[in-house]
């Protein structure tokens, strides 16, 4: 059985637990809330890398790697993402779940202890962190920021939440910008540093069979040290604007062989919204399957790109599609995708069509709980927005959605902007 | 069917092998809301010369992946949508020797596995719909020719290889595709979708007696020819070409690595030759390697660095790669780390940690019902029962990997492939 207990470990820093015996390994999180900002996200998400690099006891990462060998090869990884308009920072780990470990020597108290070190005992060189890791990881950082161009899927979506959300939190890229990034000095990144430690919201994450005392008391012995603070800041729910009256064309002309399309509209309904079951069970009518209405007529009976699906930015109140066409296909393609929209509007979708997105949204939403990395991410998601429902609560309000409300979510779809990535040629 | 348990690892194995020659295996996985099924035929990219009714047939490149695509056609219409219909989360992947089709459901996991079974094994395609795919998967193959990391992984295979066919692209090209009919998909499919040369692998919290019922029930009884096939004439043991380079819209260089190592034989061999090659790179430039940490802290190598083992019938390398400001500069300190562990061995204290933590990192792995799945159904065709792994890592002694680095991590078994930024011209 799967047992889930949310409580606040010390004031702002909160723990969700899992219990769970299904899983060989467990899982461990800490990470550290702050507000979405053009000035610190670079700095933010420099800071789990530079930590990463070496504590007090375990000076690089050599030492740092012997030491999770010794936890039968344990991970510990740096973790930066976006919820909303919160940014999200620290790490997660895996480790052998103490069932299996041979002879049944407890890994849980070793594992708390190196994310502890990770985070509150860095290496350092005179009082602050050492040059050298600041200066590799920032260049690690300003490499990953450039290489994003390499995915061109992935690029579409990101210049076109870019374009769209200019001017909102929500159009900052997780790992902030090139410009900001560089500019990083040692000195402000211990500042920002110890401004996370003392103000950051935290949420801590267990998953696995230890009973919940004793993952308690692993984590607050791991979290000695850290400063006590009633100022941490609650993360806050972002704005949900509404889309402009005519909507926005950005077009970019890269060499690549086949066009990438990527459309956003605004809905008006996130994670926190009553209707947001319903907005889920349009997305899947619409694109999220592949049984939608994207797939099956832009792709299969048009044939008009190899991809066509929609996503939904859940704690944001933003649906995507994204798709890959020819270039001289681009007017066909995205012309059938918003008549795919209108058909669900319109109430042009069967029941088959409907169940079958019901099936894959509450499938989906229940077999979160079998995946522990996915199943981290929600309830960060969920703690990042205040809210505290579990995969299966959720999924029992999508199975009451009715065929009215999913097209009155599917009505609430405005375009926003389109982005239109081609060949240089073109 | 018969029961395994494996109690170190905590997994519990029920196996069978029906009359038409299917082998089936059941992992049982309580307490779980999904459940898995993976339908795999040893048919996949390089099997491009085989024996079919007494005579030699050569195939274009990609067939075994186009027909991954066009199997999910049935006479009524889409497999897939059916599947999608009952909220399964239905796929198929094609690699260089198996091609796999699956699916994930939460609920009427038996209604999904009658379907799963019979859309993999009747055939139905017409010149029509054969013409059509040509156009779908002809724009998946730029789609993945615009994608820097698979370019230099088959550059790295061209480099290695002379003419095994792993060189060659399990999508094949648009050329090679053009020349597939309707009729080469059904030869094909009848060489190789046989019973006999297929497996079945589900993992949930299932009733196993019931997998073997569905399967009796919706598979031909027939269990078809054994197919005997060619991955050409024997390979050199050295690399083919050392260095191979192109340049694409990247915004770093991305590499990799390669080495050749000696082709694994059938049975539990296999697998001690995997664990033997991965905990070789381990030692060589793994993340606790000294080498790692050298390389890490010149900024010579980041977070995107990767590395495996790979085995197919006729061949198996070793890789490594990710993104780089200097290629040749890592492929240099590798060449000379694996020259300092041939000379003076491993140091003993990392490799019982090496050990420790391969360990670990496997039985975590058997979080994944597709990760155990894929793994069995492969040890199956290697002859090789995948959850001994704790049994023959015991086996596994410091000496047996130092002699797999001198043999297979030397200079001239090397090959490496770099995708350049455009425009930036030669070595920066």
């Amino acid at each position: 059985m799967t047992q889930v207990t949310q409580t606040e470990l010390f004031p702002g820093v909160r723990l969700t637990a899992v219990h769970t015996e299904k899983f060989k390994s467990c899982m461990l999180g800490v990470r550290l809330l702050a507000p979405m900002a053009a000035e610190t996200a670079s700095l933010n998400a420099l800071v789990p890398q530079v930590l990463r690099r070496g504590t007090a006891r375990h000076p690089d990462m050599e030492a740092l790697s012997a030491a999770l060998d010794d936890l039968y090869g344990g991970s510990i990884e740096p973790l930066v993402r976006k919820k909303g308009e919160t940014q999200c920072v620290g790490f997660t780990g895996s480790f052998l779940d103490d069932a299996y470990a041979p002879g049944g020597e407890p890994l849980l108290e070793r594992a708390a202890g190196l994310m502890g070190d990770l985070l509150l005992r860095p290496a350092l060189e005179g009082g602050t962190f050492r040059p050298d890791y600041v200066e590799g990881e920032k260049q690690n950082l300003l490499s990953a920021i450039r290489a994003q161009i390499n995915d061109k899927r992935q690029y579409a979506q990101t210049r076109l939440l870019e374009e769209m959300c200019a001017g909102e939190p929500f159009g900052i890229d997780r790992l902030g910008s090139e410009e900001r990034a560089g500019a990083i000095t040692g000195a402000a990144l211990w500042t920002q540093y110890q401004a996370l430690l003392r103000d950051a919201w935290i949420e801590l994450y267990y998953c696995g069979s230890a009973p919940l005392e004793r993952v308690k008391s692993a984590l607050s012995a791991a979290l000695d040290g850290l400063p006590v603070s009633d100022s941490r800041i609650r993360p806050a729910r972002p704005a949900e604007p509404a889309a402009p009256s005519a909507s926005r064309l950005a077009e970019e002309a890269l060499d690549v062989t086949q066009g990438k399309l990527a459309l956003g509209f605004r809905t008006g309904s996130a994670a926190w919204d009553g209707d947001y079951p319903a907005m889920a069970l349009f997305n899947a009518v619409y694109g999220g399957t592949t049984t939608s209405k994207l797939f099956m007529n832009v792709r299969e009976r048009l044939s008009l790109c190899y991809y066509a699906s929609s996503g939904l930015m859940k704690y944001k109140g933003i649906l995507m599609v994204s798709s890959g066409v020819e270039f001289d296909k681009f007017q066909a393609a995205r012309d059938e995708i918003l008549a795919q929209l209108r058909a669900c509007q319109e109430g042009n979708f069967d029941d088959q069509e409907l169940e079958g997105a019901r099936r894959s949204v509450v499938s989906t939403l229940m077999t979160t709980l079998d995946a522990q990395s996915r199943l981290e991410d929600y309830w960060l998601g969920q703690a990042a927005a205040g809210l505290t429902e579990s995969p299966e609560e959720l999924a029992r309000r999508v199975e009451a959605v009715t065929r009215a409300q999913v097209e009155a979510a599917a009505r609430k779809a405005v375009l926003d902007t389109v982005y239109f990535l081609k060949g240089k040629e073109a | 069917m018969v029961k395994q348990q494996y109690p170190r690892l905590g997994e519990r194995v029920y196996h069978a092998r029906l009359e038409n020659g299917l082998h089936i295996y059941v992992d049982q996985k309580p307490g779980f809301q999904k459940s898995y099924a993976f339908f795999a035929t040893n048919y996949g990219g390089m099997d491009l010369r085989f024996k079919l009714d007494g005579a030699w047939q050569d195939t274009p490149a990609g067939v075994a992946h186009f027909l991954e695509h066009k199997m999910f056609d049935t006479e009524d219409g889409n497999a897939l949508q059916d599947l999608a219909a009952n909220g399964a989360s239905p796929n198929a992947f094609t690699s260089s020797a198996i091609t796999g089709y699956y699916f994930e459901s939460t609920r009427r996991f038996e209604e999904n596995l009658r379907i799963l079974l019979s859309f993999v094994s009747v055939p139905w395609f017409t010149q029509e719909s054969v013409d059509k795919e040509q156009g779908i998967i002809g724009q998946e193959i730029q789609m993945i020719e615009d994608d820097p990391e698979w370019r230099v992984f088959m550059s790295l295979l061209e480099g290695l290889y002379e003419r095994h066919p792993i060189r060659v692209s399990v999508a094949g090209s648009r050329a090679s595709i053009a020349q597939i009919t309707a009729d080469t998909l059904y030869a094909c499919h009848r060489a190789f979708y046989c019973p006999a040369n297929m497996v079945l692998c589900v993992a949930g919290d299932v009733d196993p007696e019931q997998v073997c019922r569905i399967a009796r029930e919706v598979l031909p009884h027939g269990s078809g020819q054994a197919i005997e096939r060619s991955c050409g004439a024997d390979e050199p043991e050295t690399a083919a070409r050392p260095l191979q380079t192109m340049e694409m819209e990247v915004s770093t260089p991305i590499f990799q690595l390669g080495f050749k190592a000696d082709p694994a034989p059938m049975g539990e061999e296999r697998l001690r030759r995997q664990l033997m090659g991965e905990l070789g790179l381990e030692a060589l430039l793994g993340t606790s390697s000294p080498l790692y940490a050298r390389l890490y802290g010149a900024g010579l190598i980041n977070s995107s660095f990767g590395y495996g083992y790979e085995a197919y019938p006729g061949c198996a390398f070793l890789a490594a790669g990710g993104e780089s400001r200097d290629p040749e500069a890592v492929r240099d300190a590798v060449l000379a780390e694996a020259g300092r562990l041939a000379r003076e061995g491993i140091d003993g204290a990392l490799w019982q940690r090496l050990k420790k933590a391969a360990y670990g990192s496997r039985v975590r792995g058997l979080n994944s019902f597709e990760f155990i799945c894929v793994q069995l159904a492969q040890s199956h065709f290697a002859g090789v029962d995948y959850l001994r792994f704790p049994e023959v890592f015991d086996g596994i002694e410091k000496s047996d990997v130092e002699d797999c680095l001198r043999r297979w991590m030397a200079p001239e078994r090397a090959a490496l492939a770099v995708v350049r930024p455009a425009g930036a011209g030669g070595r920066p």
